[in-house]
């Protein structure tokens, strides 16, 4: 039990490190604008008045403290602010946005494992030269193409040429097809060729031979003896890979118009819409963290090694 | 062997050059094409515009070919200063003292997960979107995989000797990391770096594509690909361009990343094939009869023809146990392992007979269940052999379940009385621990468990002694006797002699994958080992009741010869003190149990 508790303390100070962090980089990021941000924000025909309302609304008339601490205290009370463009509450922004980010990122993140995991392991135990050299030749080309380009292609192919999918939007479950495709093929290729090196380990220790010693059937083999084996890398990458789709997206949703948390970002980006992009920074990396400290969690209490898991030394 | 670059590497550098020259030479040469206007907006591919023109009328391909060099120059730019950064970061991390290192450890670790994209975001924020922005953005992610390979790889080289050295003639740790670290780790940093271009390359061109990077009047792939997709409806030909580019530039850096790192680590490489030798076909022979275990003339080879072990013939009789005694390299765990038909798919194995207890070795689509549930194997490496992330009941009921349709409960009764029966105390706890719960001795007890649970007719033990310390090895001698009392015959491999003398019936003594003695137990405690080779392991080793003949223990002058060196005539005779010119020319036919010139001249060397 102390080694649970050990844990969770440790974990849950890496997170509210990284939390704090967040809240003061978003703060100050704001305030690291050169020159007068409201300025710049009303544009050249902008009144006196105009400036001063905008200042008043970013509070920079107010001393840095006094600012710092009103920004944390209306985190604390979830209020983000509101958009400048929109005089939507960003929080609101968030809650209608993120949703359909997260649908992107878990329906890529299932494709990739469902397609990685299997294909990784096969080509290990093929144990064949031309399998390998094949695998790696098309995994690294694959990989190698960017999600916008592979987004591109996509829709060219089933959209413009093809129209069987639609291009862009959310509207309908067909909608998603493209814009995850787009996201999970470079991130598949990565994570098969982490799963085929992890499987070729592993097909080679002395346990798998003791496996085959038992005449298994081979299905037997790859699930019960080979898969658990794999399940700390995959897992670490799957941690990463969920964090990269996170941004991953941002191009992804612009690219399909998909009315994710990342086309809103660049868009508020593109008109300085600062509350918004406050709000969407601190959430998309506070949701990395959280990824990755549910990730170390999991790889915790599935490693047998670990003290967490029931072992009782 | 001299070392040539690998394919990958050729042609990603290659393609690279060509990448470079456009870079040098597009914009002088087409940038008043690339900007001039013209009245055919958003015109199609013609014979004059190849890749069609813009949505101001300008040539789409000068465009691309022009912007290469601001492309390219942004992401040598974000790379250099990435792994610049990041190498200073991880030496300094490295550098200072374990506590700092601690903690810049695990920020680094942070780091690298924190998405580059979110990181862009705040900069672009601040400074308002542009190429310097994205290349901060770019280079403050990019940088913490720099920094941590070089912390993580500066601290595996660090433990080698030749720097503790350094340390020690107190030399300071700033140059003990230019002059003895960066060297050593210089190879996997520039792997590193070349898949880091590809990667800043695809991040430059997607803030670009998002209008966040390289601004108007400004052009590079990404802010072309975003004009692109603008028009895709009309002329998808306009966002292939800068597609294209792209991506092939970012493979060239990826395979010469590849490449990079199948020169600098062997493993990748892949090796020249030989043709494999034709051999001819073996007759088969019938297995001898009463026999448990039959292995006649079994050869194991490898694709090039080398043979690891050079026909070997032995029987296990029902109840019997046969010790396989060798130096390590003479291919007596290759000769058990071909047995229990478990060698690696390079092998080949040849035998005129591989039978146990009418099971057909040689086939390979005998039944499964029989032989699981005949053969019991005892592995060398009891820590090694458990698989770490299954439970030890588990792994020992398995056999029992799938091939006996034995039900859960019931294979776990026998298991625990398998456990029981190798005197482990409290089998039921055993049974739910992990591997890594149990000491050395314990699980080469419940591996013995695990060989004997489905009631084997043969048992073979692989070096099952090795890997314990003298006392466990005493126990889980006795226990092997026991199970052997029970009337399992047994195949016992062991590089040992003494120990092989006092357990088992029969010895068959192997040099250099060829069987040179065969004599009884008894033979050998007495003293009447034949083969220059069985006597000089004799006296090599020391006797079980501590004193070792002639006082001291001798030792055995030379190597083994490789099994593709092996001479014609008798592989031992290079180191064998009784060598006659024959011995050299040709090999030996076992007459009597032994399978020397000089003993079947003299018929019997006379003993001490």
């Amino acid at each position: 039990m102390t080694g649970w508790i050990g844990f969770a303390v440790r974990r849950a100070a890496g997170l509210l490190a990284v939390a704090v962090v967040l809240v003061v980089v978003t703060f100050a990021m704001i305030q690291l604008i050169p020159g007068d941000p409201a300025e710049s924000l009303a544009g050249q025909n902008a009144t006196q008045a105009d400036i001063a309302r905008i200042r008043a609304e970013l509070g920079l008339d107010r001393p840095l403290l006094t600012r710092f601490t009103d920004y944390v205290s209306g985190l604390a009370q979830g209020d983000l602010g509101r958009s400048f463009q929109t005089r939507e509450a960003v929080s609101d922004v968030i809650a209608t946005r993120l949703p359909f980010t997260a649908e992107l990122a878990v329906f890529s993140l299932i494709l990739v494992l469902a397609v990685a995991l299997p294909l990784g392991i096969a080509v290990a135990a093929r144990h064949s030269r031309r399998a390998d050299g094949a695998f790696t030749l098309t995994t690294g080309l694959l990989g190698a193409v960017p999600e916008y380009v592979v987004g591109t292609a996509l829709v060219v192919i089933f959209a413009i040429m093809l129209g069987v999918l639609p291009a862009g939007g959310a509207q309908t479950a067909q909608s998603l097809i493209l814009p995850v495709l787009a996201i999970s093929l470079p991130s598949l290729c990565v994570m098969a060729r982490v799963v085929r090196r992890e499987a070729g380990n592993v097909l080679s220790q002395d346990y798998i031979r003791t496996a085959r010693g038992r005449r298994l059937p081979l299905l037997r083999l790859y699930l019960r003896h080979v898969l658990p084996n794999l399940l700390t890398a995959v897992m670490t990458l799957s941690g990463l890979v969920l964090a990269s789709m996170l941004g991953g997206t941002v191009i992804v949703e612009t690219v399909f118009a998909w009315p994710g948390i990342g086309q809103r970002v660049v868009d508020a980006l593109l008109v300085r819409d600062y509350p918004v992009i406050q709000g969407c920074v601190l959430v998309l990396g506070l949701l990395a963290a959280v990824l990755n400290l549910l990730v170390d969690i999991a790889l915790a209490i599935l490693d047998p090694r670990s003290s967490l898991a029931g072992g009782n030394r | 062997m001299k070392t040539r670059p690998h394919p990958s590497l050729v042609a990603g550098a290659v393609g690279f050059a060509v990448v470079v020259l456009v870079a040098l030479l597009a914009p002088p040469l087409l940038y008043d094409t690339a900007t001039a206007m013209s009245d055919t907006v958003r015109g199609g591919s013609s014979a004059e515009h190849w890749l069609g023109t813009d949505s101001l009328g300008r040539d789409v391909l000068a465009r691309v070919l022009v912007a290469t060099r601001l492309t390219v120059v942004l992401t040598t730019v974000a790379t250099v200063l990435a792994a610049a950064v990041g190498i200073a970061i991880g030496t300094a991390v490295w550098v200072s003292g374990p506590r700092i290192r601690e903690v810049g450890l695990r920020i680094i670790d942070i780091m690298v997960t924190a998405p580059t994209l979110i990181m862009a975001l705040v900069i672009a924020t601040i400074l308002g979107a542009g190429p310097t922005a994205s290349v901060i953005a770019i280079v403050l992610g990019g940088s913490p995989s720099f920094a941590r390979l070089t912390a993580n790889l500066a601290g595996s080289v660090a433990g080698r000797d030749f720097v503790s050295t350094a340390r020690l003639l107190g030399v300071s740790p700033a140059r003990v990391m230019s002059r003895h670290l960066l060297p050593n780790i210089a190879g996997p940093l520039t792997v590193l770096f070349s898949s880091a271009y590809a990667q800043v390359l695809v991040a430059l061109s997607g803030l670009s594509f998002l209008g966040l990077g390289v601004q108007n009047p400004q052009f590079d792939w990404g802010s072309l690909l975003n004009g692109g997709l603008r028009s895709l409806y009309t002329t998808p030909a306009e966002a292939l361009g800068p597609a294209v580019a792209i991506t092939v530039t970012g493979v060239f850096a990826s395979l010469i990343g590849d490449g990079l790192a199948a020169t600098i680590d062997p493993r990748e490489r892949t090796a020249p094939r030989r043709a494999p030798a034709v051999t001819a076909p073996v007759t088969p022979k019938a297995p001898e009869p009463g026999a448990l275990l039959t292995v006649t003339d079994l050869s194991v080879e490898l694709d090039s023809g080398v043979r690891l072990v050079d026909s070997v013939s032995l029987r296990v009789a029902p109840g019997e146990i046969v010790g396989l005694v060798g130096e390590s390299g003479s291919g007596k765990s290759l000769t058990a392992m071909a047995v229990a038909r478990l060698l690696p798919d390079e092998l080949t194995i040849r035998a005129a007979c591989l039978d146990l207890d009418g099971l057909d070795l040689t086939s390979t689509d005998s039944d499964p269940a029989r032989l699981a549930t005949a053969l019991g194997i005892v592995y060398q490496d009891p820590s090694a052999s458990f698989n770490p992330a299954l439970r030890i009941g588990t792994q020992l009921t398995e056999v029992l379940r799938v091939h006996g349709k034995t039900t859960r409960r019931k294979a776990v009764a026998r298991a625990t009385e398998a456990l029981r029966r190798v005197h482990v105390r409290q089998p039921e706890t055993v049974l739910g621990q992990y591997p890594h719960q149990l000491s050395g001795g314990m699980r080469q007890r419940a591996m013995i468990a695990a060989a004997v649970l489905p009631d084997p007719r043969l048992i073979i033990a692989d070096e099952a002694t090795t890997a314990l310390d003298v006392t466990v090895q005493a126990e889980v001698l006795d226990l092997l006797r026991e199970i052997n009392d029970r009337g399992t015959g047994m195949l016992f491999i062991s590089h040992d002699i003494g120990v092989v003398g006092t357990l088992c019936h029969r010895v068959v003594v192997m040099y250099s994958g060829r069987v040179v003695e065969e004599l009884t137990a008894a033979e050998l405690r007495a003293g009447r080992a034949r083969h220059p080779y069985t006597r000089a392991l004799l006296a090599a080793s020391p006797t079980l009741d501590g004193s070792a003949p002639g006082g001291r223990l001798a030792t055995i002058p030379g190597r083994p010869p490789a099994p593709a060196d092996r001479p014609i005539g008798c592989a031992f005779a290079p180191r064998c003190p009784l060598a006659v010119p024959r011995c050299a020319a040709e090999p030996p036919p076992r007459i009597g149990g032994v399978a020397c010139h000089v003993v079947e001249a003299a018929q019997e060397v006379p003993t001490r």
